[in-house]
């Protein structure tokens, strides 16, 4: 396995993984407060900085283990991360739009910062697995 | 994405012919990783124009003997 489709892994495993855990502390302390109410804000950014924390180590891990080639990039690398990005761009705008519609229809901010941090992780994770797929599955740019 | 490609190639009978030049050996030669080098090997990538030349100038032989292309639909290379 190249280095690139270990760190789209890396990459879409951390989304997955740290936006579980998000979820898991959100809900769990609905169950004493309206989950409008619920203190979001700071698990938000603790699992964001945790999934960038845990990407920089990973990758640091696997560049040490890897061949010698590990960290370079060739033509197929780039054209199947551009590809991975342009797939999971998509999400992010339904994202905005989302959010651009819900702060004019003035919800919560609860919902504002969770659709647009949804669109995030699920873009990531949109992302790695179509780069994955490119990997195993073969990739024609042409 | 996962479009099987049509064009296939000698390069892995071309390698042996080259001295029995390994994957890793050639990748380096033409500055690409060794899994790019299988992916094209398998037909999983279609490598551009210029590293194709790339690639039948390591092995010694035109671009044609290295990539071959069916003439129309369905007919074998």
């Amino acid at each position: 396995m190249s280095f690139e489709e270990k760190s789209a892994w890396i990459m879409g495993v951390l989304a997955a993984g740290t936006y579980a855990v998000y979820l898991a502390v959100v809900f769990g302390l609905a169950g004493t407060m309206p989950l409008t109410e619920v203190p979001y804000v700071a698990p938000l950014l603790w699992t964001v900085g945790l999934s960038i924390g845990l990407s920089i180590v990973l990758h640091i891990v696997i560049r040490a283990l890897s061949a010698k080639d590990a960290g370079m990039k060739d033509q197929r690398d780039k054209e199947i991360y551009r590809f991975g990005e342009y797939i999971g761009q998509s999400f992010l705008v339904v994202g905005a739009v989302a959010a651009l519609i819900m702060a004019m229809a003035e919800l919560d901010y609860f919902w504002i910062s969770n659709v647009i941090y949804l669109a995030f992780v699920l873009s990531a994770i949109l992302g790695s697995v179509a780069k994955v797929i490119a990997y195993r599955k073969g990739f024609q740019p042409w | 994405m996962v479009k099987p490609t049509r064009v296939t190639n000698s390069i892995r009978r071309l390698r042996f012919e080259n001295g029995e030049l390994t994957q890793a050996e050639l990748a380096e030669r033409i500055g690409v990783t060794r899994q790019t080098v299988i992916a094209i090997e398998q037909g999983r990538y279609s490598p551009s124009l210029e590293l194709a030349f790339q690639i039948a100038h390591v092995l010694n032989v035109p671009l044609d003997d290295v990539f071959q292309y069916p003439d129309s639909e369905g007919e074998a290379p």
